[in-house]
């Protein structure tokens, strides 16, 4: 039976699709969101059993490829510096992220005027903020309200807990005369919007079993769907169609079964990630977009952005939070801006870990030889079980057309669609700012009493943030939508997910992409009534 | 019935380099009192995790043996510690990602066992649903921070 015509379909259930439809839910439209992944059911998640460390390297890894879920496409990522991390089902990435949960500051969407590196982007701060307060809302994000580093802005529930980590650090940081504060986290520490309070689980990233973290399949998408907005899993979008108007018309898409669909719908919108946004598109062929929809710039895939990042621990005569709570709760904004003293522009947060979970530092410390086979074996891991410290530096990395999204031209997903290729390298700027960051880092914890000091950088396996890849701005030759998410060649093809982002900033992107789809999504309330003009 | 047996991924000698290789790794220890990580139960968990990775796990371990035999003409098992030790640092220079898959399962499987998590003073249980507690500290450390006044560049 054919599918009835939708007014707009949502493609991904993930971060920004779930704004989204939540946003648009109020227009009483007819909205549908596809999903090519499941619903997770939280009382399966890893840390409700004793095995739960080990299953953070099966069907919980945060690489597609180890993980081989049904619902995962595989990435072929061999001309990558970096690996990609990702979750494919409702929720999207946020089933596993960390809730690490920083805005953007004012300057980063003002990388050309300020530092004349990248673009500015066609928004501001003040425009997007009163969007990052509904998301805050929405998400239920711990803070505490007074950061120095940023303009005056409210957090709705109390930060983390300091922990024993938190009070070492915070005592270097003050000894260095550094800023420090405790993160904004998408994370409850009170009972909030039917989800129990964080009990320091210490699982964050292989998914919440308490509820607490903010994943939007708790939190954005059971008021969509009380709204009225329908959500269908295990379908995946292999392609968008057009008409000869040069208008999106629909999509086709495999259903649960494998059998090819075809849905149509008055308003197309992508939200499918930094990865799968592009992959689409550049499947989406036609006579009239030969070369993939929405391309006409030939940006579509390229100017990937990762964050290139650098873990530095320290091994510290007491004890610290170990496994306990979730990692990332302070963080320090002292090598935010530029400095070209610094022999690079722009900057990176360095985010605090607690430590090191009881599997983790014992594989880490066998493999880096810190714990020996053998004697010493069990002397030398409990030296280092609840001693390790550390943080990682997440440094903004700058567009280049270079790093892009491809289609591997034989490598497909189980349903035939061809499977995204990553060409990536480090440029010079990020490759010196992950060594200022090692240095700065491994002087912060000498100064926390850190006896050794553990660096990886960059870290291969850190792609979790995906970014770029179908750019905004104003010249539609050098950009793929506009100021408010439309294609500048397809009227009604909107995108709403990571691939939007014009430079990258040196924090985690999803509170910005969130509020991107938000002040998308109001923006396309304004404009309804002349919404393809 | 032998449920190790049966069910095995790995030919029993197979299972005995794997053995040998878990208490090289992770020996028994009197001093914390705890069992090596050729413990019985603990090796049914790791023959178990192993299952996952059973081919590279079959060619590793095998590979164990036919270098003994090449080296010192004799299998793994019936070498002394300093033969085993010494095929090891072959392998972890020759083979890295069998190692860490061999170190990965074993540590995982090892530290994830009751005894081992009480002799460590952990509860033997999983995070969830008790959780943890951990303390609120005082954010009145913050206030050199505060002191210093504000610190983001303006853009506009
Ligand atoms: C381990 C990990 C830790 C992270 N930690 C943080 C953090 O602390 N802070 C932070 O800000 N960010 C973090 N991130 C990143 C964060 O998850 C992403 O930024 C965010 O989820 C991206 O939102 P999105 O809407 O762009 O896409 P996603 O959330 O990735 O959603 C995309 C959705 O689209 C679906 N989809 C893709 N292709 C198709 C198709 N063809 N058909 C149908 N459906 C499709 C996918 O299945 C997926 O559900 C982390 C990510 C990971 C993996």
């Amino acid at each position: 039976m054919a599918n009835e015509p939708v007014d707009v379909l949502i493609i991904g259930a993930g971060a920004s699709g779930a704004a989204m439809a939540w946003s648009l839910a109020d227009t009483r439209m007819h909205i549908l969101c596809m999903e090519q992944g499941d619903w997770m059911n939280p009382s399966e998640y890893p840390s409700t059993g004793m095995d739960w460390e080990s299953r953070f390297s099966s069907e919980f890894s945060i690489s597609p490829n180890e993980r081989k879920r049904e619902t995962d496409y595989p990435i072929n990522e061999k001309d990558s510096a970096i690996g990609v991390a990702n979750f494919n089902g409702v929720g999207g990435g946020t089933i596993l992220y960390a809730g690490h949960f920083p805005r953007f500051h004012p300057s980063d969407f003002r990388a050309k005027s300020l530092d004349d590196v990248g673009d500015d982007w066609p928004i501001n701060y003040e425009q997007l903020e009163p969007f990052y307060n509904v998301n805050d809302r929405m998400m239920g994000v711990s803070g505490l309200s007074g950061d120095p580093a940023y303009p005056a802005k409210q957090t709705v529930m109390p930060p983390l807990p300091m922990g024993y980590s938190g009070e070492i650090m915070g005592r270097a940081f003050n000894k260095l005369g550094w800023h420090w504060w405790p993160s904004d986290v998408a994370i409850a520490t009170t009972d909030y919007d039917g989800r129990a309070r964080c009990i320091n689980l210490g699982a964050c990233s292989s998914g919440c079993a308490q509820g607490a973290k903010a994943s939007t399949d708790v939190t954005y998408w059971p008021h969509a769907i009380r709204a009225g907005v329908e959500l269908k899993t295990r379908c995946r979008v292999r392609e968008i169609t057009v008409n000869d108007d040069g208008m999106a018309s629909g999509v086709i898409y495999y259903d649960e079964n494998g059998d090819e669909q075809f849905q149509p719908a008055e308003v197309v919108v992508m939200a499918c990630n930094g990865i799968g946004t592009p992959r689409i598109l550049l499947n989406s062929t036609s006579t009239s977009f030969p070369d993939g929809l929405a391309n006409s710039s030939g940006l579509v895939g390229k100017n990937l952005m990762f964050h290139p990042y650098a873990n530095i621990q320290g091994v510290l005569p007491e004890e610290t939070d170990g496994y306990r709570g979730p990692t990332l709760s302070l963080w320090s904004k002292e090598f935010y801006e530029t400095d070209a003293s610094r022999g690079f522009v722009r900057g990176f947060t360095l985010e605090m870990h607690r430590g090191n979970r009881v599997v983790r530092t014992a594989l880490n410390g066998v493999m880096s030889g810190r714990i020996p086979w053998g004697e010493g074996h069990h002397d030398a891991y409990r030296r280092l079980h609840n001693h390790i410290l550390g943080m990682s530096a997440i440094c903004e990395d700058l567009p280049e057309e270079h790093n892009r999204v491809t289609l591997d031209p034989d490598l497909t997903d189980s349903n035939g669609i061809p499977a995204p290729k990553i060409d990536y390298t480090l440029s010079e700027n990020s490759q010196r700012m992950l060594d200022f960051a090692v240095e700065r880092g491994t002087e912060l914890l000498e100064t926390c009493g850190a006896s050794e000091i553990l660096v990886q950088s960059p870290i291969p396996f850190g792609g979790w943030h995906l970014l770029g890849t179908a750019r905004m701005g104003s010249d539609p030759s050098r950009s793929v939508v506009n100021e408010w998410g439309r294609s500048h060649d397809v009227k009604n093809l909107f995108i709403i997910d990571g691939s939007i982002f014009v430079t990258s900033a040196g924090v985690n992107p999803t509170q910005t992409i969130q509020s991107l789809a938000l002040y998308i999504a109001d923006q396309m309330k304004q404009r309804l009534a002349n919404l393809f003009d | 019935m032998n449920t190790i047996t049966t069910d095995n991924p790995i030919s029993s000698e197979q299972t005995s380099i794997l053995a040998c290789l878990a208490s090289i790794l992770i020996p028994a220890s009197d001093k914390y009192d705890i069992p090596g990580a050729d413990d019985e139960t603990i090796m049914s968990d790791i023959i178990s995790a192993a299952r996952e990775h059973a081919e590279s796990f079959k060619t590793g371990l095998d590979a164990f043996d036919a270098y003994a035999q090449s080296e010192f003409d004799t299998d793994f098992v019936s070498l002394d510690h300093d033969d085993r030790m010494a095929i090891v640092e072959h392998f972890q220079d020759n083979a890295p990602h069998f190692i860490h898959a061999l170190v990965s399962v074993t540590v995982s499987v090892y530290y994830q066992d009751t005894r081992v998590m009480k002799s460590l003073g952990l509860e033997a249980r999983p995070p969830f649903p008790e959780g943890y507690e951990l303390p609120q500290g005082d954010w009145s450390m913050l206030d050199p921070v505060k002191e210093r006044g504000e610190i983001w560049r303006k853009a506009d």
